[in-house]
This record gives C-alpha cells, structure tokens and sequence, in this order.
C-alpha cells in the first residue's frame, strides 16, 4: 500500500551547514511512527521543513491521503500544508495564551469553514449554522481530550499538562490525516506521560496517522509501530521498537563510542 | 492602614515631585523686565498634592489587599470590577444604555451649537479609535500612520466634490473604498513586517501621504488646502448653519451605532478570531491553517476604510481640508485613545475617545499644563491599569455543563 507520508532525500541547508541530509522517511496510514535522535541531531527541523516554516533546500515531501491523488508539500506556505491535512504541535507550547480554551480549538476548525467579512457582518443562516458546527465540533474535541469543564477558561492559566493536551486538542480540529507531535511529553511528571499515552493510541484508533519526536524512550518504545533514528541530520537506523533497542549504531548515537575500540 | 514607612516614603515622593517641576513651575522668568520671579508657594501646592495622591494609592491599595484577603477566607464573596459588570449584568447595562441613548439623543437641543459642535468631533474620534482598534488593538499591528487613510478620505470628498460635484452621500462609501484600497496597496510590501519595523513604515506612510498633499499643488492645491466643501445636504434641504450641524450630529451617531454593531459582529467571528489569534502568536496561527497575509490585510483594509469615512465626514463638517490636520499628532491620539481605553475594547475605546477629546475643550483654563497632564495620565495608566481603562472581555458562549 502506498505510504501517507512518503518523504526521498530531503536535505535543507542552513548557509553553509546542512542540517537534514538526504533523509528518507515514509508513515503508513493509521500508525504511529517515532523519530528519536540526540539533541541537534535535527528532529525540529525536519518538522518546520515538513510543515512549510522552512523551505527544503531540496527532495521531495509526497502526501497520498487514501483514495486520492498525491500531493507535494515542498514549499506551500504553513497554512496551506495544514489544510493538506498535516497539524504539528510545539516543542515549546505555542497556544494562545489569551483566548479561552474552546477559542483555541476553534480557531483549528478556521481553515475548514469558509465564512466571510459580509457574513461576519450579516450574520446570515449559513454564518450562524457553520460558528454552531465550530462551536460543537470544538466541544466534542475538548470532552474526548479531557478538557471540557476547562473551555472557558484562559489557556495561559491551564496547569502545563493541560496546556500540552490542549496543543493536541487544537491541531485535531483542523481535521488533519497526519498529526505531527513535537516532544509532547516534555515536561510531564509519569502520571501525565501515562495519560498522554492512553490519548495518542485513542487517537490512533480513531483513524489517524502520528508521527511523533520524542525523548522519552519509555513511551516512545510503548508506543510506536516504527522508529526512525537521527544522528547529524541523517537517518541511522529504522525498525520496530525491539531492533531499534538492540541497534549498535543507535547505542553509539546515544551513548558515544568506547575509546578503545576506535 | 497608614503606617510610618509610608509617610517617610510619601514625603521621599513629593521631594521628588518638587524636583521634578521646579524649573517648569517655580521659575518664572520675564525676559523684558529682565526679572525672575520665584513662586515658591506652587512648590508647596505639588509637594502637598504630591504627598496626599501618594498616600490615597496607599490606603486604596491595602484596603485592596485586606479585601483580597476576605475573600480568600470565604467571609466577603468576591464581586467582580465594575468595567467587567457593566458589559455582563443586564440588570446594569440595560438601564446605562438607556441613559447614555436618550442623552445622546436631546444632546443638541439642551447644549449650544458649539457643545454640539465638540462633540460632534469627539464622535468622529469614537469612530476613528474603532477603527484603528482593528487593526492595533484586536490584530496587534502597530501602525503609526492611521491618519493617512483619514486624509485620503477627506481629500476624496473635497477632489470629488470639486472637479465632479459628487456630493456626501456619494463620496461616503467612495472615500472608505479609496483608502481600504490604499490600506490593501500599503499592505501588501509591509507586512511581512513585524512590531516595531511596522511601526517605522507606518509611519513614514503617514507622512508620505501629508508630504505629497503639501507639495503636490497642481492635485491638492498644497498647504492653502481646499476650501468652499458642501455640507451634507438633507433631501435638497436648505439648512441653517446650526441645524446643519445638529444634522451632522445625528449623522455622527448613526456613524457610531453602526461601527460599533459592525466591529462587534467581526470581533465575534470566524475572522475576528483569526485576528487575536493573531496577534497572539504568528507562528502557531500559520500552523492552524490561517493566511497570515489574507487576514492581516483585511485587518488593514477594514481599519482603513473606517478611516475613511470619517476623513470624508471631517471634510464636510469643516468645509476645509488643508494638510495641516493630518499630522502625526493626529495618529499619536487617535492610537492613545486606542490604548488608553483597552486593546480591542469596544467601550474602552469610546470612553477614551470622550475623556481624551472633551477634556482638554472643557479644561480651556488650564491649556498650558494640556500636554503635562496628558503625559501624566498615560504613565499612570500605563503604571496601574495596562489593560486600559476597561479590558476587553472575551466571549464566551454558553453550554451546559456536564
């Protein structure tokens, strides 16, 4: 089956440095899919390149959704991979800090309903029927993430594990194919980790495709069906979880070489 | 309440007070005479005034406190501040409307023609700081050059009427058309633009646009202006000069209901979401699927066209347009009165466009201290309510709780 993601020699070079280097990488519908490395090893990059912030110096970003033709994503503006199906969460969170909780999760459903300044002003039946599909979308969003008694509360006042869900929450309203999570465990204590444990897997049974950076191997290990491992901007290795804990080449990454043996 | 440490503090703050206004205050020198007079007893009225303002702060601050802490004790309920129960209890606004309507309403026959007259320019500067609130206050786009789609407004009603006899009602919507457009055209380059970068070329747009006014005789006739601008007619009416501008009035008002329904309704939409979100946060507002440039733009244009319509009012009301009133100073107030009242605060923006536009006209007598006070009450603002005199409240839409 064709892959949803299907990503060939992506490089993109930062003056004189090359920070992704002929990276391959594919995501099959409905999986979840880990990219692990050591810090700088270029993991945010490869997101900002893949959700339109950077431009690819060169390769090629390939997105099948199943049953329709393939789209390339090289170079389109952020908004316009978004709407291609493709929603990212931030490394460091990037909400908005002084909109409600349910305003925050409204604006992801902004790039799937279409109203206009003079509907705005008019507020004609179609206006009112679509900010009504916004608003119980949203909710339904909010309950199924586990924070709907929040919405009306400011984001930046949410302890940081919600802050986190909420990122979540927002990107999923965009409707995506593919969701792209930027380390979402950063921060959290284990009980939080479990929790967004149960969440991801819940979202991946709902249909959606995940492709996720992370540094907490537990979870990553629990969770992922592929491991893709950077080391210096180029893919080491890829596997399932087992092989990836028993590849020399990630140990090495990770842990550095023994001295005597080089 | 008061205890020893505050007046030593107090009395610190009113030597530091009498320092600060000595030469301004206390020396007076007459250049003729050749004589300084020394008015030692203004010394004494600041470092009075000084000390007593500094001790109300305190005493208001700790009962603050002592309140604060009753109500974490659970012995008082918390009540919440004023600004925010006037635009949620209707038991409070709907009476305040009512009040504020009818007012509005008898104003020009109660008040003379030239109260009407002020207050016909404090309108126009409601709808202005609205208009700016758009783009400053609910997209966070700081633009210091707001007067210039003021003047292309105004200067559209005057071309218009003079090479083609277009008359107001006409040339209303034409002028905020012109400047929108003007506003699109100027967008486009600058956006891209961030914060204080946007700021500089707004700025240097506005005085662009007064530069070219000035200079270009053969297309505005330059500083001596244009002169002769028809008021609005009524139905080919012939209107004596008090009921044309108790007519103007009226027109005024319609102005201001119908940019305030209009801003409100963008506020509450899918767009008006997409601006605070951007003024939030650029990146993540990209990555939700929003067109940074798309709905900066329409910020931009819809602010401008506001601008504009009232440009065109301007022209009719003075019957004059010259470069002379679309300076920066322009700007500066009409974005004082955007931040002085509360970014992207409806009532905020109108109360400050009163305060600021009807204070120094009653306040003729002290004409001299206009820009001291002015300047004072910005940084006490800025010092003890940031948000603006009343903040703006997010909606929030009711559903039932689980």
């Amino acid at each position: 089956m064709e892959p949803l993601l299907n990503i060939t020699g992506l490089t993109m070079d930062f003056g004189g440095i090359r920070a992704l280097d002929h990276l391959d990488l594919s995501v099959q519908q409905g999986k979840i899919v880990a990219l692990i490395g050591p810090n700088g090893a270029g993991k945010t990059t490869f997101f900002n390149c893949l959700t339109g912030i950077y431009k690819p110096t060169s390769g090629d970003l390939l997105l099948t959704p199943p049953g329709r033709e393939t789209s390339r994503l090289n170079g389109l503006k952020p908004n316009r991979v978004t709407q291609h199906g493709l929603a990212r969460t931030f490394q460091n969170i990037r909400l908005f800090p002084n909109m409600t909780v349910l305003e925050n999760v409204m604006i992801g459903r902004h790039c799937r309903t279409r109203a206009k300044i003079l509907g705005a002003i008019f507020r004609n039946r179609k206006t009112v029927q679509e900010e009504k599909e916004i608003v119980a979308l949203s909710l339904s969003i909010l309950k199924k993430i586990g924070l709907y008694d929040m919405h009306d509360e400011f984001a930046k006042n949410l302890p940081y594990g919600a802050q986190r869900r909420l990122e979540i929450a927002r990107a999923l309203a965009t409707d995506p194919l593919l969701l792209l999570l930027d380390e979402p465990a950063a921060g959290m204590n284990p009980q939080e980790t479990s929790e967004l444990d149960e969440l991801i897997t819940a979202i991946r049974d709902d249909g959606l495709s995940i492709l996720l950076i992370e540094h907490d191997m537990k979870l990553v290990m629990s969770l992922s069906d592929h491991i893709f491992v950077m080391d210096y901007g180029k893919k080491i290795a890829e596997g399932d979880p087992k092989s990836i804990r028993n590849n020399p080449e990630v140990i090495k990454a990770y842990l550095g070489e023994d001295i005597d043996d080089a | 309440m008061i205890s020893l440490k505050d007046i030593q503090k107090g009395l610190l703050v009113s030597l530091w007070f009498v320092f600060l206004t000595f030469p301004l205050l206390v020396i007076k020198v007459n250049p003729i005479e050749r004589v300084i007079t020394w008015r030692w007893y203004n010394m004494l009225w600041i470092a009075l005034a000084s000390f007593c303002c500094y001790l109300g702060v305190r005493v208001y601050k700790s009962r603050q406190l002592t309140r604060h802490k009753r109500v974490k004790l659970g012995i008082v309920k918390e009540r919440a501040a004023w600004s925010v129960r006037i635009l949620k209890e209707p038991s409070v606004y709907i009476p305040f409307l009512l009040v504020v309507g009818l007012f509005a309403l008898v104003f020009p026959w109660i008040f003379s023609t030239y109260q009407t007259n002020i207050m016909v320019t404090a309108l126009m500067y409601i709808v202005l700081g609205l208009g700016l609130n758009i783009v400053v206050g609910v997209a966070g786009l700081l633009d210091l050059g707001y007067v210039a789609f003021y003047a292309v407004g105004a200067y559209s009603y005057a071309l218009l009427n003079m090479h083609f006899g277009l008359g107001f009602w006409m040339v209303l919507p034409i002028g905020g058309l012109l400047a929108a457009s003007l506003g699109i055209l100027l967008g486009f380059p600058v956006l891209r633009l961030r914060g204080d970068y946007l700021a500089i070329v707004t700025l240097g747009f506005g005085e662009i646009i007064r530069l070219i006014l000035e200079n270009w005789n053969d297309f505005s006739q330059g500083p001596s202006g244009i002169s002769n601008i028809p008021r609005p007619g009524l139905f080919g009416l012939h209107l004596s000069l008090d009921q044309s501008i108790t007519y103007l009035y009226y027109l005024v008002i319609a102005m201001v209901l119908f940019t305030i329904f209009v801003v409100n309704r963008l506020q509450n939409s899918r767009i008006g979401r997409a601006w605070f979100a951007l003024r939030e946060d650029e990146i993540a507002c990209q990555a939700m699927g929003i067109d940074k440039t798309r709905t900066k733009l329409t910020a931009f244009a819809l602010g401008a066209f506001w601008a504009g319509m009232v440009g065109v009012i301007f022209a009719a009301k003075t019957t004059f347009v010259n470069p002379a009133s679309f300076t920066f100073l322009e700007s500066a107030i009409i974005l004082c009165i955007v931040v002085l009242g509360g970014m992207g605060s409806i009532i905020g923006v109108i109360l400050a466009a009163l305060i600021l536009i009807l204070m120094p006209e009653y306040l003729r007598a002290f004409s001299d201290y206009r820009m001291l006070v002015f300047g004072a009450v910005l940084v006490t603002m800025m010092i003890f309510r940031p948000q603006g005199l009343i903040a703006n409240v997010r909606r929030t839409y009711n559903i039932p709780k689980v």
